[in-house]
């Protein structure tokens, strides 16, 4: 007898999979009103907050959110880092595996696309896409929003400086660029927990639980060379890149640690994924050895980076020292005070002249200058052209551990007080009242 | 010349999850054009063979040719093999045109809404084409299942209890679509508890008890190997008829009332006594088995207590 062979068919190509991957995502009600809310939720939170009086000084550059319409974007991107991303991984990555599980759908894929490797790529690229679309919409809205409502302005840097409007919207836009990494580390978490736990919440939720452990940690007192290998440090780094110079250092080692983490990611799911037995009824996840797979290379990694971090920077301990604390403070009030003078029509006078110099104590100099606290305390001296006497003024620094400061003027008030300046923007607080500033954690850059 | 081979070759083949022994060296011929039952108590391995046939899992030990191309790996079985295991994967969030669509894309096949509208009138779900996934009900999915094989053309159909939830509009439906694809050439497996459908539709069947075939062939062997069975017979006149049934070679009565009896013989038997009542003239009006042979054989070669006979 002879058989009549027939051909095995062929896997479908990726990108077919990729298209159906995103027609069953967009289908989805809940991804839809996330594309929506991403795209007008920030525009309208920024347009209405920049026209109020009272203004989030809490959040990072929220004090400038009247002022220039570039705030309104980093605001927005403080409050993703914190809250928005991690959920909108949890949703997109952390169900895209998940949801097959939970609408017995994966024997159907299976015969149908024929291939696991190709599912799983298909899968990964459309949840990478929609969590671009979520990303891209609320960066492009808050930019949107804030500039409809407060112009676009030159905004105060990190520093003091002032940044030009174009300069401002590239660097609002490379913070968003930058943040997309940690954003694929937490989607590539996502992706592990869908693979890891099936139909379980569990997966669903690992993204925002990681996310949060991760925030509380950057709360703590660590050393420097662990926080910067948490994966979430670019959410703060992308700070850097609002002084003068940009501290790249410090971001360029988080984006580099958010991506190792996104292939590592990634790279665990596709291994668990392509090894599960998909006719065994009692298994939709991968089972206790699959976890420990999953979770001990990522453990592994967070520890090779912190050790390679701290070899090959300078860095100890938590990274805030009194040098570190006086150039910040010295600096962020000589730009500020440039600004102020020409906000109240007084002589233009460089920071050059002004020499300006901080003198710090921690807790009335009983303590070592040294690590996150409330109880900094500043004495800043400046000179002026022409005039003998030195200048100073007092501030109280809050700095927390990710090395984020809120200066506060104590005197004289003159100099550091309460009062309104008149602007192009309308009536703004004096800039040398309150101010954020940041130490740079490594000493990557000469400022 | 060039022979055509069978849908389906299986020789010793043997499935394990972990302890348990889900298949335990079957051998199973389909033969190609026809309609092949697989029945067995819960249990009993049924989807893990269809789950072998669509090549979602590979057999520990044995050989198994599928529409004549041995399969040795996961995901490798020949172009033409379509089906579903489990219950039919459907995406509540899209309308059946919708998931049909996607499907049709994802294959890269024929996109044209003819097509579609096409297998969707087959199944009958024409009114509700439009309608989300979401809303439907068990017996709806399985024919939008149905016709989402049917988009393939396949040559080999694995339908994995394609009855259930149907109601008789839509077990019409489905019984002429499969009718209709056999009478074309396909090869049709199916599982199902329902004896009935299977009598109606298939031409051969395969009984599997715990992860072995008990049984494997056409209905008709299914019969004869079956031996007595217990039939219910009424006629124009029972008190004339009782003494004759009674007296009859090879007859035993097992019960009766006022107006029926049921008797247990073999085929031969009933015919011989049908002669009888007809020749003393007393009309049969009704003669049937109590139980399906299918059914009969299943309780018997799967050890169901309650046999029936």
């Amino acid at each position: 007898m002879t058989a009549t062979l027939t051909e095995t068919a062929r896997p479908v190509p990726v990108a077919r999979g990729y298209r159906f991957e995103l027609v069953k995502l967009f289908s989805a009600w809940r991804i839809r009103v996330l594309v929506v809310a991403c795209w007008l939720a920030p525009a309208l939170f920024v347009a209405v907050v920049s026209e109020q009086s009272s203004l989030p000084v809490d959040t990072l550059f929220g004090r400038w959110m009247n002022a220039t319409g570039w705030a309104g974007p980093l605001v927005m991107l403080g409050f993703a880092g914190t809250y928005a991303l991690p959920l909108l991984t949890s949703v997109v990555a952390g169900d895209v595996f998940a949801s097959e599980d939970r609408l017995g759908t994966w024997r159907h894929l299976l015969v149908a696309v024929r291939s696991t490797r190709r599912i799983f790529v298909a899968k990964a690229l459309a949840s990478l896409t929609v969590i671009f679309v979520l990303v891209a919409g609320m960066a492009v809205s808050g930019a949107v929003g804030g500039v409809l409502a407060a112009g676009s302005r030159p905004l105060a840097g990190l520093d003091g400086h002032l940044l030009a409007p174009g300069d401002a919207a590239v660097r609002v836009l490379l913070a968003w660029v930058c943040v997309f990494a940690p954003t694929l580390a937490l989607g590539a978490i996502g992706l592990l927990g869908s693979v890891l736990w099936g139909r379980s919440p569990m997966g669903l939720l690992l993204p925002a639980v990681v996310a949060l452990v991760l925030a509380l940690a950057q709360l703590l007192p660590l050393p420097v060379a662990v926080r910067l290998a948490l994966p979430s440090y670019a959410f703060i780094a992308w700070n850097g890149l609002f002084t003068d110079p940009a501290q790249l250092g410090p971001l360029l080692i988080a984006v580099g640690v958010s991506l190792g983490w996104a292939v590592l990611a990634t790279a665990l799911a596709y291994l668990l994924f392509v090894r599960r037995d998909f006719t065994n009824p009692a298994r939709d996840g991968g089972g206790r050895r699959a976890l420990t797979l999953g979770v001990l290379p990522l453990v592994a990694l967070l520890a090779a980076t912190a050790g390679v971090v701290a070899v090959a920077t300078p860095a100890t301990g938590s990274g805030i020292g009194l040098d570190k604390v006086q150039r910040s403070v010295a600096t962020a009030f000589a730009h500020l005070y440039r600004l102020q003078a020409g906000q109240l029509n007084r002589p233009d006078v460089t920071e050059e002249q002004l020499a300006a110099t901080a003198a710090c104590t921690k807790g009335d100099g009983l303590v070592e200058p040294e690590g996150p606290g409330n109880d900094w305390r500043c004495v800043v001296s400046w000179h002026l052209p022409g005039i003998a006497a030195t200048g100073s003024a007092i501030y109280q620094l809050d700095i927390t551990s990710d090395g984020r400061y809120v200066a506060d003027g104590d005197g004289p008030k003159e100099v550091n007080g309460y009062f309104q300046v008149r602007t192009p923007a309308g009536d703004q607080p004096n800039p040398l009242w309150q101010f954020d500033g940041n130490v740079e954690l490594l000493t990557t850059t000469k400022g | 010349m060039m022979d055509t081979p069978a849908a389906v070759r299986a020789r010793g083949i043997t499935k394990c999850f972990g302890d348990v022994v889900a298949l335990d060296g079957i051998d199973l011929d389909v033969a190609p054009g026809g309609i092949h039952g697989l029945v067995g108590p819960n249990g009993a391995g049924k989807t893990t063979l269809l789950g072998l046939l669509l090549s979602l899992a590979v057999a520990d030990e044995g050989r198994l040719e599928i529409l004549g191309t041995p399969v040795g790996k996961t995901l490798s079985a020949p172009g033409g093999v379509a089906g579903f295991v489990d219950g039919p994967g459907l995406y509540p969030s899209l309308t059946a045109r919708q998931n049909l669509a996607a499907l049709a894309a994802l294959r890269g096949g024929d996109r044209r809404t003819a097509k579609i509208d096409d297998v969707l009138g087959e199944v009958g779900l024409t009114d509700v084409a439009d309608d989300r996934v979401r809303g439907f009900s068990l017996g709806m999915r399985q024919r939008l299942g149905l016709a989402a094989a049917l988009l393939t053309e396949p040559r080999l159909l694995v339908l994995d209890e394609p009855a259930n939830g149907l109601d008789p509009a839509g077990k019409k439906h489905v019984h002429g679509v499969l009718g209709r694809l056999a009478a074309g050439g396909t090869t049709v497996v199916l599982s199902s508890h329902r004896m009935d459908d299977l009598e109606a539709l298939c031409s051969e069947v395969t009984i599997l008890s715990t992860g072995r075939v008990v049984f494997t062939g056409p209905l008709g062997k299914l019969s004869a190997e079956n031996g007595e069975l217990d039939h219910r017979l009424r006629t124009s006149d029972p008190e004339a008829a009782r003494p004759l049934v009674a007296g009859a070679p090879g007859i035993r009565l097992a019960e009766g009332d006022a107006d029926a009896f049921v008797v247990r013989a073999l085929v031969p038997a009933l015919d011989e006594l049908v002669l009888r009542l007809a020749k003393e003239g007393i009309a049969v009006r009704e003669l049937a088995p109590v139980v399906s042979p299918l059914e009969a054989a299943f309780l018997a070669l799967t050890e169901q207590p309650e046999a029936g006979r």
